[in-house]
């Protein structure tokens, strides 16, 4: 995915609840139009942070993606704030 | 209206029924504004009151809770009982799981019951803790202080335990009890006993 993001969030190695609470972080302090990635390996972040998302004012979820990096299942997910 | 009252002049009300409809109406209006503060999405209330000390429930609040303020809630864990072990700086470094009528363990209770049971249990959790990259009790303590958790320590528990303020972590809330927490609880949209 080509979106432009203005922070990356690596959570790999990081299991529940550290992948929500990190792009919540990370998030509040993104300016409005802006876009984040979280990088997680926890394949539990797919729901948490879809779930997260919709919960969240003003938290697009644009894409989530997996992908295998050095054998590895590696998630991705791309936030953006709307407001 | 009254039906004997006449039309004109009579149906004009006093200044002084006039100054009361007001104030009434001022009443309502700050009625109204309290409502829609209550029902404002910000206002999201969470409390957990947590009653053990054991490795195993250390967690659940503390997931729960450092997750709730992700979700932009306002959360207050009330710690008493066993509950305060996870919040004593010392102690919380070296919570235990228990093996004796833990219908999970693999091994029967006669022999869970021997010295060093626990010990042993406790290191093979801790050992899946880490291999699972699941945080620690500590870590998630600080990431929840960091994202605005209200950790509280009963304070008669604190008395009846002989524990120090001085104890828990920094940051921690101390000189609270029953009331207080029933106050949070009432004010609040979820409330868990752990």
């Amino acid at each position: 995915m080509s979106t432009e993001t203005a922070e990356t969030v690596d959570v790999k190695g990081q299991n529940c609840p550290m992948p929500v609470i990190k792009t919540k972080g990370a998030f509040e302090d993104l300016d409005a139009g802006e876009t984040l990635v979280v990088v997680a390996t926890d394949s539990g972040s797919m729901s948490d942070i879809k779930g997260w998302a919709e919960s969240t004012d003003g938290a697009e979820l644009l894409e989530q993606e997996e992908a295998t990096e050095d054998g590895e299942s590696v998630y991705k997910h791309y936030v953006r704030k709307t407001k | 209206m009254s039906t004997d009252t006449p039309a004109g002049s009579d149906a004009e009300l006093s200044s002084e029924e006039t100054a009361e409809l007001l104030a009434r109406i001022e009443e309502l209006e700050d009625e109204v504004a309290d409502l829609r503060m209550a029902v404002n999405e910000d206002s999201n209330k969470m409390v957990i009151i947590a009653t053990k000390g054991t490795l195993d429930m250390a967690y659940p609040p503390l997931i729960l809770a450092s997750t709730a303020a992700a979700f932009g809630y306002d959360v207050t864990v009330f710690h008493t009982f066993w509950g305060l072990e996870i919040l004593h700086e010392e102690n919380s470094k070296d919570l235990k799981l228990s093996s004796v009528g833990n219908p999970n363990m693999p091994v029967p209770n006669a022999i869970a019951a021997l010295p060093g049971m626990d010990r042993m249990t406790t290191r093979m959790m801790r050992g899946k803790i880490d291999d699972n990259n699941v945080a620690s009790v500590q870590e998630l303590i600080e990431t929840s202080l960091d994202h605005g958790v209200d950790l509280q320590a009963c304070q008669m528990t604190i008395d009846l335990l002989d524990y120090d303020e001085d104890d828990f972590y920094d940051g921690v809330t101390t000189g609270v009890g029953a009331a207080s927490a029933f106050q949070e609880m009432q004010e609040a949209d979820i409330q868990l006993l752990v």
